[in-house]
């Protein structure tokens, strides 16, 4: 599973990369992986305003529909078009060619609402460990 | 014993030895007495032939014999016998939905083919798998344009279907939607009332094609304001028609529906019927209900499976485009026949001989004193007449004639109890038309 | 298999027209005409029979093949109703005639297979009236939700913001609660599968509009504690919903009304084995308690007191047209010659066996699937492939097996509550040799996950395609076989 070190994440598993003001925002390896081929991206409008952790977009696979959270406040400022037309994109490159908006940053405190790559890989050992723990009722 | 239980006594037997019961009754131990049928008071059952002669006598009890001159948007077109024959298939009319396409791909490809059908008709880019009737698809067409536009004012004609309207109003009760109905005149959607109302807040205009009076249009002028201002034109459609007809694209439309009933369906009473919905196919992800979407297989065969389901209910929830669950599979099949059996070419002629014999109609009636016809604008197989008394008096004595005259209009507009709405399909003959006017002279001048 | 585009050649045709007997060919102007033609096949008759007889044998369909999905209710529809549905007296008969001044009299016996299967589903269910209009069982429950939105506000209550939902709903519940305005509290089920009793009443305020149940529900159990469940409801004046989805195994034994029930739905093509027809046309009529008769949609109809059947539209309260006509009458119709055919019996023994088959299949599979729920199931039996999954074998997969036996598979992944889920429907329809063949086939799936794992994947091997790409369907939208490449 990779994770970048520099990237800020959240625990609904978004990544946000953080360059003076600007957060490039998009979904991590594991959330790629989780939501298998993605099939089309719900981008938001340029402009629109968002809070911290709230709904931001939704993505699609063939069976499900997941919505992604902003990691920031803030406003859109820019949205990818290529996954427009290649959401397959998402898959190969989250983490780069794959990032989905660029928000304009309104609250630069709220990023230590956010985990580090060291504390995101360790919430993704604990998620490891329930998911093995887990069974069916009876 | 009921024919369609196979378990003998002695197969319960052996069941309730298996399962460790002692009787079925057993099996209800959740069901508690203090849940139990207050009355459960019902008569016992007939035998087969019993039914079907209960069945048969009430059948008869029905008006069907009068010529039908009725439409109002469901029509009395001839049904060629392959479509029964084919839809009367164990295999389409006892499957379910296609949630297994390697089973279902005899389902799945008929209405891949009714879709593409659909859009070769209207012109229109995607089509789905069919909504439940005409009424509710124009719902839906509403809801989408609301959903894609983020507006909540709606403009809607007063050509448009009157059952129609009414059923966008009940579904819209309780939500905040603003409707505005424009006035009709001379048989056409007035423009200047239209676009005094159209302005950034408009979701839609909806109109109709032909109208409910019958009146034929062209609404490019229509849609090319709307567009102007953000709005989106909806177009209700009545698709033997488009045989002739501009198509709702050729007029800019941007969401199509309409009833399919004229498409190989019998009138059976009001249902069931086919709705459809069509659109331009940057909307295609507002779209509600069943898709059928092409592919391939792991060998790569190409074959046809339901698409694009993350926009439905059973993946989104509450979040879903629309609550709608099935379409009408097997009147969109038994469409898909017809539009095959008709063909490109027969569609055509259809739609001609449906025109010419309302046109012929229209002039013998012409010729009647205490009928006006209304000539403000052309119409296709239906025609509105003003006649010298009330419409409903007329159709009663009519109907002693023989004759199912057609549809007053007092039933859905004020003002109107003079004028009545006529319908002339392919089925009606030189002898049936030249007898309706003979006896409507009779009528009126009795 | 070629579509019938491709066998199209210019000239052919499928259906003679007649020849036009009137001295007229009208002459529209030419900007109200269609540029060219509608691009519909060109085929002759027997081109037509063939493609679509072919078509059809690429379905499984109950009359050819054991098709037991969970929750869909996939018994025997009987031939008789369709020869009755194609009485000419009901197949030709225009829906606006009994809206003509007097025009009932034109009507009469279709009026009254409306007034009394209406009358029959009232006293199978314990309800006050109904409304036959809903054309399928998420259209059914739209309106039910409608009318317990008419019914608070009638009474000026305005804080009814909420509809309760129990997490093992089908998704139709929540979507069509959302889409006539409520948001969703969603309640977990507890152990035993059924509603978290303890959890209601955490959610339970006097914002609640109402409650959506199905019952027995989606993991196949009666709740016990279901007059326990409308006694909290309705003590913040909520409205009891009764989805009908698994009617089928109640019947006799039980009726939502005395349940405590304010509004159900039912699903003809379910419990009153109308066909499924590959995916409707359905009906969902919906039949209400006394509380909220007022509100249903026009028309309904009525005996006068000369005996004559009429259409009344004078409910002020009424919320309205839900749907042009009076319903889906053709599949009304069928529904109604299905209950005079079985009767008060007939109708008790239909739940009786779905039940007892259900169990007798539960029973059959236990050693060789985790149960969801170990207890007495009722219509539907619930499994996990959990085990199969510890050897890489799907629930999907075991389904991809079954059609090589020419078996349907039940429903997968449904319910949401269950990992792996395989929700098994008999129906009282089949016959006990039929359930041992599927159990044997579902026996020696188990066996061979144990044996041989990495075969599943190439289950189906028998049809005609196997394991469509559904990501490449979903991501390249072909759903029109003319679409021009420049579509926006």
């Amino acid at each position: 599973m990779e994770i970048i070190e520099h990237f800020l994440y959240t625990k609904e598993h978004e990544w946000v990369s953080i360059e003076d003001n600007t957060g490039t925002v998009g979904i991590t390896d594991y959330a790629q992986q989780a939501l298998g081929d993605i099939t089309y991206v719900e981008l938001p409008g340029v402009d629109k305003d968002v809070e911290q952790f709230e709904q931001l977009l939704s993505v699609e696979s063939v069976k499900s529909a997941s919505d992604i959270f902003s990691p920031v406040s803030g406003k859109v400022i820019e949205v990818n078009e290529d996954l427009v037309d290649d959401p397959s994109i998402l898959n190969r490159y989250c983490y780069d060619k794959g990032w989905i908006v660029r928000i304009e940053i309104s609250d630069a405190d709220e990023t230590s609402n956010l985990l580090t790559a060291d504390e995101y890989r360790n919430y993704l050992a604990s998620l490891d460990r329930n998911d093995n723990g887990e069974s069916l009722e009876e | 014993m009921n024919p369609y239980i196979a378990n003998t006594p002695e197969d319960v037997r052996l069941m309730l030895e298996a399962v460790g019961a002692r009787s079925i009754d057993d099996l209800f131990v959740d069901i508690q007495p203090r849940h139990a049928p207050r009355s459960f008071d019902l008569p016992e059952g007939l035998s087969e032939y019993e039914v079907v002669r209960h069945l048969n006598d009430l059948s008869l009890k029905n008006m069907v014999g009068p010529v039908p001159f009725i439409g109002g948007g469901y029509y009395d077109h001839y049904v060629p016998a392959a479509c029964q024959a084919l839809i009367a298939r164990g295999e389409f009319y006892t499957a379910y939905t296609p949630y297994q396409p390697e089973c279902a791909q005899g389902t799945l490809q008929a209405l891949f083919e009714f879709q593409s059908c659909i859009c070769a008709l209207t012109g229109m880019d995607v089509a789905n798998a069919s909504l439940y009737e005409g009424g509710t698809a124009l719902y839906e067409a509403m809801m989408m344009a609301l959903r894609i536009t983020g507006r909540n004012r709606v403009v809607i004609d007063s050509g448009v279907s009157p059952i129609y309207r009414k059923i966008l109003k009940s579904y819209t009760h309780s939500l905040n939607i603003e409707f505005i109905e424009t006035p009709v005149l001379h048989g056409q959607g007035d423009r200047s009332a239209i676009n005094k109302v159209l302005d950034g807040a408009t979701a839609a205009v909806i109109l109709q094609n032909p109208n409910f009076f019958g009146a034929i249009d062209d609404h490019a002028d229509i849609a090319a304001k709307a567009h102007a201002c953000g709005a989106l034109l909806i177009e209700s459609v009545y698709p033997v028609s488009l045989g002739l007809l501009k198509t709702p694209a050729e007029m800019g439309a941007d969401i199509v529906t309409g009833e399919g009933q004229s498409l190989g369906l019998p009138l059976n009473f009001g249902g069931p019927y086919l709705g459809f919905i069509a659109a331009r196919k940057k909307y295609i992800r507002q779209m509600p209900g069943r898709i059928v979407g092409e592919t391939v297989d792991a060998q790569g065969r190409r074959c046809f499976v339901n698409t694009l389901q993350a926009r439905e209910q059973h993946i989104r929830r509450e979040k879903a485009t629309s609550n709608i669950c099935t379409n009408v599979a097997l009147c969109a099949t038994q469409a898909a026949i017809f539009m095959s059996l008709v063909g490109k070419e027969g569609l055509k002629d259809l739609a001609q001989l449906n025109c010419d014999k309302a046109e012929f109609l229209k002039s013998r009636l012409a010729m009647i004193k205490g009928v006006e016809v209304k000539r403000s604008s052309p119409t296709f197989n239906e025609f509105t007449v003003c006649l010298s008394r009330s419409a409903n008096d007329v159709v009663e004595r009519m109907m002693m004639r023989g004759f199912a005259a057609g549809f007053p209009l007092g039933r859905y507009y004020d003002g109107m109890d003079n004028y009545l709405l006529i319908a002339v399909t392919e089925k009606r003959t030189r002898a049936e038309l030249d007898g309706y006017a003979k006896a409507l002279e009779e009528v009126l001048r009795a | 298999m070629n579509l019938i585009f491709e066998q199209s050649v210019a000239g052919r045709r499928g259906v003679k027209l007649p020849v036009s007997d009137v001295p007229v060919k009208a002459v529209l102007p030419s900007r109200y005409l269609r540029a060219c033609a509608a691009q519909w096949p060109e085929v002759s008759e027997l081109d037509v029979v063939r493609h679509f007889t072919r078509l059809s044998q690429r379905n499984f369909s109950v009359d050819a093949n054991f098709y037991p999905l969970g929750s869909c209710t996939m018994k025997y529809n009987p031939k008789f109703t369709e020869k009755v549905a194609g009485m000419s007296g009901f197949a030709d008969l225009h829906p606006l005639l009994p809206q003509l001044k007097g025009g009932e009299k034109y009507a009469q016996g279709a009026l009254e297979v409306l007034y009394e299967c209406e009358r029959w589903l009232c006293a199978i269910t314990g309800m006050k009236a109904y409304t036959m209009q809903p054309l399928a069982g998420a259209h059914g429950e739209l309106t039910g939700i409608m009318l317990m939105a008419a019914y608070h506000k009638a009474k000026g209550n305005t804080k009814k913001k909420f509809v309760i939902v129990p997490d093992s709903a089908h998704g139709t519940n929540p979507a069509s609660a959302a889409v006539a305005g409520y948001s969703i509290i969603s309640v977990p089920s507890d152990k035993r599968g059924v509603m978290d009793l303890e959890k209601l009443k955490g959610v339970l305020t006097d914002e609640v509009a109402g409650l959506m149940m199905t019952c027995p529900d989606t993991h196949g159990v009666f709740n016990p504690q279901i007059d326990e469940i409308a006694r909290l409801i309705h003590s913040v004046d909520g409205i009891m919903y009764y989805d009908g989805a698994n009617l089928n195994a109640i019947l006799g034994r039980a009726r939502p009304g005395d349940l405590g029930f304010d509004v159900v739905h039912l699903n003809l093509h379910k419990t009153f084995a109308t066909p499924h027809g590959g995916g409707g046309p359905g009906s969902g009529p919906v039949g209400v308690s006394g509380k909220l008769e007022p509100f249903l949609p026009v028309s309904r109809v009525m005996k006068r007191s000369d005996g004559v059947f009429a259409l009344n539209y004078d409910y002020p309260d009424s919320i309205g047209y839900i749907a042009s006509f009076y319903g889906a009458f053709g599949i009304i119709l069928r529904a109604y010659a299905y209950m005079l055919i079985l009767g008060r019996e007939g109708l008790k023994q239909t739940a009786d066996h779905a039940v007892l088959n259900a169990n007798y299949l539960l029973h059959k599979l236990k050693p060789y699937y985790q149960v969801a729920f170990d207890r007495v199931c009722m219509h539907e039996c619930l499994f996990s492939a959990s085990r199969q999954l510890e050897r890489g074998v799907h629930a999907i997969d075991i389904a991809k097996f079954l059609i090589d036996r020419n078996i349907h598979p039940p429903t997968v992944y449904f319910p949401l509550t269950v990992k792996e889920a395989i929700m098994i429907e008999p129906t009282e329809t089949e016959s006990r040799a039929t359930l041992d063949e599927f159990a044997a086939a579902m026996i020696e799936a188990a066996a061979l996950v144990k044996s041989s794992p990495d075969v599943f994947h190439s289950f189906p091997a028998t049809m005609p395609i196997s394991r469509p790409d559904e990501v490449k369907a979903a991501r390249e939208m072909k759903v029109n076989f003319f679409a021009r490449p420049d579509a926006r």
